[in-house]
C-alpha cells in the first residue's frame, strides 16, 4: 500500500513537472519575437476575405519589424504570427483558438475574418484571459457581452448605414423620409438593420418595406417590385457581396427608380467593376477609404498604404486589409505603453488606447468597439465606362459632392 | 403592407411573369434530375454544383471577352464529359448499391466540387453581363429582363430538343428501354453501362446549360449549389419520374407559388412556404420514393 502511495506521488509530481516545464518553454515571447496567433479563413466561403485579412496582418508585421520593431523594457522585439486555417467554420475556429493558446502558448491573439467566427473565438480568448485585437468582426452583439479582452479597431455594424438615413433626411429638407429595406437574415446584416431602425426612430422616419432576404436565394425581384409600387425615398440593402450584386443587377434590369440607394459590401463585391455603369450613384458604407487624411508614421497615409499594398500583393487593398494592418499598430502601441509582456498590463494598455493610424482614429469604448472612427459613405460615380468610389460623407472627409436624387433610369444614358 | 399585391393588381402580372420565367429555368435542371433518377435511380445531390460549375464555364468565357450567352453551347459540351467522367470514376461503383450509398457518394462529389470551384475561381460572388436590356410592359409598370426571357427560351429549346432526341435517336431509345427494364434491355443487346454513362453525361450537360443561363440572370458563388438541388428535387417529387410536361408545369407552378408567397407572406417565408407545400404534396400523394432496383453490370 505504502509503495502504491509512493508511486502515485511520483507519478503526480512527474506530471506536474512536465506541465510546468511545457508551459514555461512555450512562452508568448520567444527570443526577440513576440508571437501572436490567429485562426483565419484560408479555405471555404470566406477565403477571399480571409486572405485580405492575412495580407493586411503580414504587411503590418513586415513594416513594424523593418522600422525598429516593438520596444519593451529597452529591448527591441519583432512580431511573428502563427496562422491556422479555420476553413470558414466557427467550430473549427474555436478549436484552433484553444490550440493556439494551450499548445502553442500564444498569449496575444489577432481576430479571424467575419463576425460569426469572431463570435466563436471570443469566448475562448475570454476564458483564458488572452487579449485579442480583432479587425473583422463588426456585429454589435460582440460588444454587448461584457467581454474584457476583446478589442475591435472597426466601427460596429449598427453604425454602417445610420449616416445614410441622416443624409436622406437632410436632403429632404429635414423632414422624415420613407424607407424601404431588405436585409439578409444573418447577424451582421440584422445589426445593420437595427441601426436603421434607430435612425428611423430618431428622425421620425417611416419604414414602409422591411423584407428579410433568405440567404439561399439570389433573387429579390419581389422586394423590388414592391419598391416600385410604393416609391420610397431611400432603399437600403444589406446582404453581403451576394446581396449587393443581386440588388444592382435586378434594380437595373427592373428599372427601379429610387432617389437614394444605400448598401453595404460594395467594395468587397467589386461593384463598380462587375456592374460598371449600372452601379452608378449607389451609396455604400465603408470602414475605410484610401482618400481619407488619417496619418501614422508606419504607413504614412491611406494613399501610400494603397500604393505599398499594391506593390506587395498586386491588388488594391480592400478595407478588410487596411483594418487588419491597423490591428498590429494597436498591439505595438499597447506593448510599448504597458512596457511589459504581462497579459493584464497589456490588456489595460489596450483599454486606454487613443491613437491615430492611417486607417483612422482608434479609441476603445467599454464594450471593446472603436468609438473614435466614423463610418464613411462613398458613392459610385462613373466617367464613361470606368467607375470609381468617391467619398461623399461625412462632410469632413468628403472628396466629392453627394449626388442626389439618383436620376431616373429613363433619363440615364 | 403584406397585401400590397391586392392593392396594386399590376404586381400580380409582375409576380406571375417573374415566377414563370424562373420556374422554367428550374424545370430544366429538374428535368435532368428526373431523367437520371428514372434511369439509374440515383438522387444526385451534386446536381446544383454541376449547375454552378456550368455557370463558371460561361463566366470564364465572359472574362476572356466572349459573350457569356455562348456558354449555353460550350458549357453543356464540356459538362457532358465532366458527367461522363464522374460516372466512370465514382457513380458506376455505387450504381448497384442502395439509394443511401448513392446519396452519400453524390454528397461527397458535391463537397469536392464546391472546394475545387472555390480553389479555382475564388470565394467571391461573380456575375456575367449579357447587356440584353429590359422589356417594359404596361407603361413601365411591369419589367422583364431580357436575359430572363432568353434563359426561359433557351431552356424550352433544350427541353424540346431532348424530348425529340429521346424519341428518335438510338441512344435515346436505349435510355428509355433501360429505364423501363434494365434486364430486358441488356438481354436485347443494349450496353447498359454505356447508357448509364450517357445519361449521367446528358444530365450534366443540362446542368451546364442552366448554369450558363444563371450566370447571366442571377449570381454565381461556389457554395450556392444546394438550393438548386433542393428545388429540382422538389419539382421532380411533385411531377413524378418520366413525365416531362409535368416537370415543366411543376417547375412553373413552383416559381409562381414562390413569388406569390413572397408578396403575401413576406420574403422571409418564401422558402418556408415552398417546403410546406412539399410536405402537403408528399402527404397527399403518398409518394413512394423507393423504386425497385435492378441494375446490371
Amino acid at each position: 500500500m505504502n509503495k502504491l502511495v509512493k508511486l502515485f506521488t511520483i507519478f503526480i509530481s512527474a506530471i506536474t513537472l512536465t506541465i510546468a516545464s511545457i508551459s514555461s518553454s512555450f512562452a508568448k515571447v520567444e527570443g526577440e519575437y513576440i508571437v501572436l496567433g490567429s485562426a483565419i479563413s484560408l479555405t471555404g466561403k470566406y477565403s477571399s476575405n480571409g486572405v485580405h485579412t492575412q495580407n493586411g496582418y503580414n504587411m503590418a508585421v513586415d513594416r513594424i519589424n523593418k522600422m525598429g520593431g516593438v520596444n519593451v523594457g529597452g529591448k527591441s522585439y519583432k512580431f511573428e504570427i502563427i496562422y491556422y486555417d479555420d476553413e470558414s467554420n466557427p467550430k473549427r475556429a474555436a478549436q484552433l483558438a484553444e490550440r493556439l493558446i494551450k499548445q502553442d502558448g500564444v498569449h496575444y491573439m489577432l481576430g479571424p475574418y467575419s463576425s460569426g467566427l469572431t463570435k466563436a473565438i471570443a469566448p475562448v480568448t475570454e476564458k483564458y484571459k488572452i487579449p485579442m485585437v480583432e479587425a473583422n468582426g463588426a456585429s454589435r452583439s460582440l460588444f454587448t457581452k461584457g467581454y474584457k479582452y476583446l478589442f475591435a479597431v472597426l466601427s460596429p455594424a449598427n453604425q454602417y448605414l445610420e449616416v445614410a438615413i441622416d443624409l436622406a433626411v437632410e436632403k429632404n429638407g429635414g423632414k422624415p423620409v420613407r424607407i424601404a429595406q431588405a436585409f439578409e437574415q444573418d447577424a451582421f446584416s440584422q445589426d445593420v438593420r437595427l441601426g436603421i431602425l434607430d435612425a428611423a426612430k430618431r428622425t421620425g422616419s417611416e419604414i414602409i418595406i422591411d423584407d428579410k432576404l433568405p440567404k439561399e436565394l439570389n433573387d429579390m425581384a419581389a422586394t423590388l417590385a414592391k419598391v416600385k409600387a410604393t416609391k420610397p425615398d431611400v432603399l437600403v440593402v444589406s446582404g453581403h457581396t451576394k446581396g449587393a450584386l443581386t440588388a444592382i443587377r435586378q434594380i437595373s434590369e427592373m428599372k427601379v427608380d429610387v432617389p437614394m440607394l444605400a448598401m453595404t459590401h460594395c467594395d468587397a463585391a467589386k461593384l463598380s467593376k462587375q456592374h460598371g455603369k449600372n452601379s452608378e450613384y449607389a451609396l455604400c458604407a465603408s470602414q475605410w477609404h484610401k482618400n481619407l487624411s488619417y496619418k501614422d508614421k508606419f504607413f504614412g497615409g491611406g494613399k501610400k498604404y494603397d500604393k505599398d499594398f499594391k506593390k506587395e500583393f498586386g491588388y488594391a487593398p480592400p478595407y478588410q486589409s487596411a483594418e487588419s494592418s491597423a490591428a498590429l499598430l494597436v498591439f505595438k502601441d499597447a506593448f510599448e505603453r504597458a512596457n511589459s509582456f504581462d497579459r493584464d498590463k497589456v490588456r489595460d494598455a489596450l483599454k486606454t488606447t487613443d491613437m491615430q493610424t492611417f486607417y483612422g482614429n482608434i479609441k476603445f469604448g467599454p464594450g471593446g468597439q472603436n468609438v473614435a472612427k466614423p463610418m464613411i459613405l462613398f458613392q459610385v460615380r462613373c466617367k464613361g465606362d470606368s467607375c470609381e468610389n468617391k467619398v461623399v460623407a461625412p462632410t469632413k472627409w468628403a472628396s466629392d459632392k453627394f449626388y442626389h436624387p439618383i436620376p431616373k433610369w429613363s433619363e440615364r444614358s | 403592407m403584406d397585401l400590397l399585391i391586392f392593392q396594386a393588381p399590376i404586381l400580380m402580372v409582375q409576380a406571375s411573369l417573374d415566377g414563370i420565367l424562373l420556374g422554367i429555368l428550374f424545370a430544366l435542371i429538374a428535368y435532368g434530375m428526373a431523367l437520371q433518377w428514372g434511369v439509374m435511380n440515383i438522387i444526385n445531390i451534386a446536381q446544383g454544383d454541376l449547375v454552378i460549375l456550368g455557370g463558371y464555364i460561361a463566366y470564364t468565357m465572359y472574362l476572356v471577352g466572349i459573350h457569356p450567352a455562348w456558354g449555353v453551347i460550350v458549357s453543356p459540351i464540356i459538362m457532358y464529359f465532366v458527367g461522363w467522367a464522374l460516372y466512370k470514376l465514382v457513380i458506376n461503383k455505387v450504381v448497384d448499391r442502395d439509394l443511401f450509398i448513392s446519396i452519400l457518394a453524390t454528397f461527397g462529389i458535391a463537397i469536392v466540387f464546391q472546394q475545387l470551384m472555390n480553389f479555382v475561381f475564388g470565394a467571391d460572388v461573380v456575375v456575367a453581363q449579357s447587356e440584353y436590356g429590359t422589356t417594359m410592359l404596361f407603361d413601365n409598370s411591369v419589367t422583364l429582363p431580357n436575359s430572363k426571357i432568353f434563359a426561359a427560351f433557351i431552356s424550352v429549346i433544350y427541353a424540346i430538343g431532348l424530348v425529340i432526341y429521346m424519341r428518335r435517336s438510338r441512344l435515346g431509345r436505349a435510355i428509355r428501354a433501360t429505364a423501363q427494364n434494365a434486364r430486358a434491355a441488356k438481354i436485347l443487346g443494349v450496353d447498359t453501362e454505356k447508357v448509364y454513362a450517357a445519361t449521367f453525361g446528358i444530365n450534366a450537360a443540362l446542368c451546364g446549360v442552366a448554369g450558363a443561363l444563371i450566370s447571366i440572370t442571377l449570381t454565381l458563388h461556389p457554395y450556392v449549389g444546394l438550393p438548386y438541388t433542393v428545388r429540382s428535387f422538389m419539382i421532380v417529387i411533385v411531377a413524378g419520374l418520366g413525365n416531362l410536361p409535368a416537370v415543366a408545369l411543376s417547375g412553373m407552378g413552383l416559381g409562381l407559388f414562390e413569388e406569390f408567397a413572397d408578396y403575401i407572406l413576406g420574403t422571409e417565408f418564401r422558402i418556408g412556404a415552398v417546403f410546406m407545400l412539399l410536405v402537403f404534396i408528399l402527404v397527399y400523394r403518398r409518394f413512394k420514393l423507393s423504386k425497385k432496383r435492378e441494375y446490371l453490370k
